[in-house]
């Protein structure tokens, strides 16, 4: 049986009784058996997948109504709760943090028939572009074992890309899908801010992120897109979507489509060869009739730092409940301590990254500097949301490269601010709502190079046609040989 | 001159849920921590849901006290470590460079005689309660209740138009009776208004003080403030800007915190709860709830010979409000406002005794015309009112019930008695004598009278006697 196959292969093989849901599952669980020891895709894995999937089996056998899942086995990051499991954020402070509830993503994937795989590994509390930062150690990039698989959803697109599961939900802060789909080669998609409820994704900026399907087709992130989105009324900031399918008319005619390339994406510190691979992609679009333009749009330039500055602060704030006296689990009796110690204490043993981050969004929106910092980096925001609809009004998508480097080896990058310029690209979706989407483009010596293209709030329906008429076109192997 | 401001802190106790959760509201009833939830707790990955009938209320509240609203209010985040804030942060309301924040702003009330201006009235989420059990002489234990934890307050900020207690208390009183009037809050639970103040002397420093759980408190502490700072005056010394608090045991202050030592809050805007509209739809509608103002109200009332104080007392009870002003038409007023407030007030005065009394403003109404026709005894609405509030049954079938009728059959009963002791006259010189006499003359009148109370008859027949033996 090959285990190596997209959602829709699956669920259509398990209609014609190609295989059972167990017996996929047991074929899962040899890869990971395989895998795991090289790739650390995952922080948990769920014991009851056998005991699950035969229960699946049972429904498929006497006829019961079946949810359209019908057993996927999927993996899912380890920010997102599912109930009376370890949720730990890649975090020593939520080590022993078991959810009281479910995300509302992980009931509606339960209630499709989904089989959850495991926890994926991630960068501590999603900081971070290479799952370097996860108190869990890291993981590996099945390309090429000494590469980073970028992050921080790294460990959801490891299993993805290994086939230690069938797809993934990971959340996107400023890259986090994407950047790891690109670098592992499969589709990451970061929706519209307020398309999927947050209740259960840990806050870690909350402005910013999103909960998006990475999958090994275009086609099988618009089959979860359309399983998760929605209006939810346990999170507030939800957006009706009138209930739009994404699967349906996804093979649309290119023709005449207006695509803009901004180029201050595709500027002076991105690498040659993803350049390159860039261009080679405009000219894949123009073969489909698409008409490719660059323009400039200068604000760009400052949508790094304004990311920094208010995921930072947003941090500071949402990482301050972790004191270790309602939940956590982390060892350390509070007794004869005062308050103010005892957290200090336990705070100490956030990673580095994490400590760095609240020392900055401690400063941030400190009184003397606010105006300094925090009040001009929400400006920018407005900015670029006002500036981009502009561009978007005369474009139907904006191409860039995901990443504007190579995969690179662990270690490689040493100071935090060649590491942040990794997210150069990815940043502008999160900073104004808007949809992207990263799709595997092709390989230098081996390693992937990843495409994104961007478009309007609530447009994901364009993006994924965009999408899915680059996949078809560029038709490459997304299946790595793990050595 | 003395320049005092309070900051009023005010459940909305009205309300079914907390301000972002479902759980109870009324949290003083639950043992503790069982009222709380993944949300109130802040577990991870949680959200806070906008209570609408919380901004209601409190847009109310905005409106009553002559406030302008904001086309769109937002809510933000104050940042601090504290253990009774499960969050480390407490969601509120901040105005922030070009955001304005709050649910109302710039209003005014009227008192005696005088103007108080409101800065602005804010919504916020309660933070828990630390209670602190000593287990031995040197250790104490720090237990945490996360019951109160996410319970709506809004907070009432003023300016510093105060320059005594009189007109403290005044303006507190009229507050309390606003929030109950409108169904707000009921400021007479425990811990549900709690007031800040800050009192400066001439353009010295200012001073806050915290911790004040009572209007009784408030006086004293407000008292024993402005001598503190005179004796400083007087002495030339520097008036230190700081906060204080109010040590209830010892009915002093003490320093808390100096100005240097202020925390900052890195205020920030609370990105999981979107801008609210505030539709001019939703202002006139909610104008249209507010009643008179209370003042108008009380002296309205004062017009028909009722009291102050039994009017305070009235008006200062929604349940007791609406029975008078059901029941009011002008004529009967004073007589209703007594029942209430001194009768019915003894059986009606826990909560759960109004929600269940069976008695209406109907009753009141029949009660009140009894007595203008001098047809029943003021001592005997006590009965009557306890059967109301049991039965439901109306007064005239109480009082057949209780027999306490006072009919045209009394009068009659009245001239029956004369006959008889005319015509038995030399019989009732020897009544005293002769007990049997009193009997005999029982017989004879219920003979005549036929179903009438033996205790009625020998009330009437011995007075009448008396007064017959005096002639």
């Amino acid at each position: 049986m090959n285990s190596k196959i997209t959602i829709s292969q699956y669920v259509e093989s398990v209609k014609n009784g190609d295989f059972t849901v167990e017996e996929f599952s047991l074929q899962i669980l040899e890869n990971i058996n395989k895998f795991e020891k090289k790739l650390h895709s995952y922080i948990s894995i769920n014991d009851d997948i056998i005991k699950q999937a035969k229960m699946i089996d049972l429904k498929i056998k006497s006829q019961e109504k079946l949810g359209q899942c019908m057993g996927v086995p999927i993996s899912i990051k380890d920010n997102i709760c599912i109930h009376g499991i370890k949720t730990t954020c890649g975090s020593k402070l939520l080590k022993n943090f078991i959810a009281p509830y479910d995300a509302t993503v992980i009931s509606k994937l339960k209630k499709e028939d989904a089989i959850f795989v495991g926890k994926t590994n991630m960068d501590e509390f999603a900081m971070g572009s290479t799952t370097e930062f996860s108190a869990y150690g890291l993981s590996r990039n099945p390309w090429n074992v000494d590469y980073v698989p970028g992050g921080s959803s790294g460990g959801s697109a490891v299993s993805v890309s290994s086939s230690e599961s069938l797809c993934s939900l990971g959340s996107d802060t400023g890259g986090s899908i994407r950047n790891p789909a690109s670098f592992c080669s499969v589709v990451g998609l970061k929706p519209t801010y307020g398309l999927i409820s947050r209740f259960g994704l840990i806050s870690y900026a909350n402005s910013m992120e999103q909960i998006g399907p990475m999958t090994k087709t275009v086609k099988d992130a618009a089959f979860l897109l359309n399983i998760i989105a929605g209006i939810d009324s346990k999170d507030n900031t939800t957006v009706y979507n009138h209930n739009e399918n994404s699967l349906s008319n996804l093979d649309i005619d290119l023709k005449n489509k207006k695509i803009g390339i901004i180029s201050e994406m595709m500027g002076k510190d991105a690498d040659k060869k993803v350049l390159n691979a860039t261009y080679e992609a405009i000219s894949k679009f123009e073969e489909l009739g698409a008409k490719c333009d660059f323009i400039s749009f200068n604000t760009v330039n400052y949508a790094l730092a304004a990311y920094y500055i208010i995921t930072s602060a947003e941090a500071g704030s949402n990482l301050a409940r972790f004191d270790n006296v309602i939940y956590g689990g982390f060892k350390l009796d509070a007794n004869g301590y005062d308050f103010n110690t005892y957290i200090s204490k336990i705070r100490k043993n956030f990673g580095k990254e994490v400590i760095r981050r609240m020392i900055i969004g401690g400063f941030i929106p400190s009184s003397g500097y606010v105006g300094r910092y925090f009040i001009k980096a929400l400006k920018i925001k407005s900015k670029l949301i006002m500036e981009l609809n502009k561009i978007l009004n005369n474009f139907d998508v904006v191409l860039s490269p995901t990443v504007p480097v190579m995969p690179f080896k662990f270690g490689e990058k040493q100071d935090s601010l060649s590491m942040y310029l990794i997210d150069l690209n990815t940043v502008l979706s999160n900073l104004t709502g808007t949809p992207a989407i990263s799709i595997p483009f092709k390989f230098d010596n081996g390693l992937p190079i990843g495409m994104q293209l961007m478009t309007k709030a609530m447009q994901e329906k364009l993006l994924l046609q965009f999408a899915y008429a680059l996949e078809k076109i560029t038709n490459i192997n997304n299946i790595p040989s793990i050595n | 001159m003395i320049k005092i401001g309070l900051e009023i802190h005010c459940q909305l106790t009205t309300i079914k849920s907390k301000l972002f959760c479902s759980c109870d509201s009324n949290h003083r009833k639950y043992k503790p921590n069982l009222n709380t939830c993944p949300i109130c707790l802040g577990i991870p990955g949680t959200l806070p849901l906008i209570n609408k009938n919380a901004i209601k209320k409190s847009l109310l509240l905005a409106l009553a006290l002559n406030c302008k609203i904001p086309e769109k209010t937002l809510f933000c985040r104050k940042n601090y470590f504290y253990p009774d804030l499960p969050k480390n942060f407490q969601i509120t309301q901040f105005n922030m460079e070009d955001k304005h924040s709050s649910i109302g702003y710039e209003g005014h009330v009227a008192i005696e005689n005088k103007i108080i201006n409101i800065n602005r009235i804010q919504l916020e989420e309660d933070p828990g309660r630390i209670n602190y059990v000593k287990i031995s002489d040197k250790s104490k234990l720090t237990l945490i209740d996360y019951n109160r934890s996410g319970v709506s307050l809004v907070e009432i900020v003023t300016q510093p138009d105060f320059s005594n207690n009189v007109e403290i208390k005044e303006f507190l009183s009229y507050l309390s009776n606003l929030l109950i009037q409108l169904d707000i809050s009921d400021p007479t639970l425990p811990g549900a208004m709690r007031t800040d103040v800050n009192i400066s002397i001439d353009d010295h420093n200012k001073i806050e003080l915290k911790n004040i759980n009572s209007i009784h408190d408030l006086e004293k502490a407000v008292d024993f403030e402005i001598v503190r700072q005179s004796n400083f005056i007087t002495r030339n010394l520097q008036i230190q800007q700081e906060t204080r608090h109010w040590d209830e045991k010892r009915k002093i202050t003490t320093l808390a915190r100096r100005k240097e030592d202020e925390q900052d809050y890195r205020y920030i805007i609370e990105q999981d709860i979107p801008s609210i509209t505030i539709s001019p739809y939703l202002i006139s509608k909610l104008k249209n709830k507010i009643p008179e103002n209370i003042k108008s109200k009380k002296s309205h009332y004062m017009k028909f010979g009722i009291s102050n104080q039994v009017l305070d007392t009235i008006l200062s009870d929604l349940y007791y409000t609406r029975l008078f002003e059901s029941a009011f038409d002008g004529q009967n007023a004073k007589n209703i406002a007594n029942i209430i407030a001194t009768d019915l007030i003894r059986y009606l005065n826990t909560d759960e005794k109004k929600s269940k009394s069976k008695l209406t403003a109907t009753h009141l109404i029949r009660l009140s015309e009894l007595i203008d026709t001098n047809k029943i005894k003021r001592d005997l609405i006590k009965n009557i009112l306890r059967q109301a509030i049991v039965t439901g049954n109306s007064i005239d079938v109480i009082l057949n019930e209780l027999k306490l009728h006072k009919t045209l059959d009394e009068d009659k009963l009245s001239i029956i008695i004369d006959n008889v002791i005319e015509s038995e006259h030399d019989l009732i010189k020897k009544i005293n004598i002769n007990p049997n006499v009193i009997n005999y003359l029982i017989g004879k009148i219920m003979k005549k009278a036929g179903n009438v109370q033996p205790k009625t008859i020998i009330n009437l027949l011995n007075t009448k006697i008396k007064l017959n033996v005096k002639k």
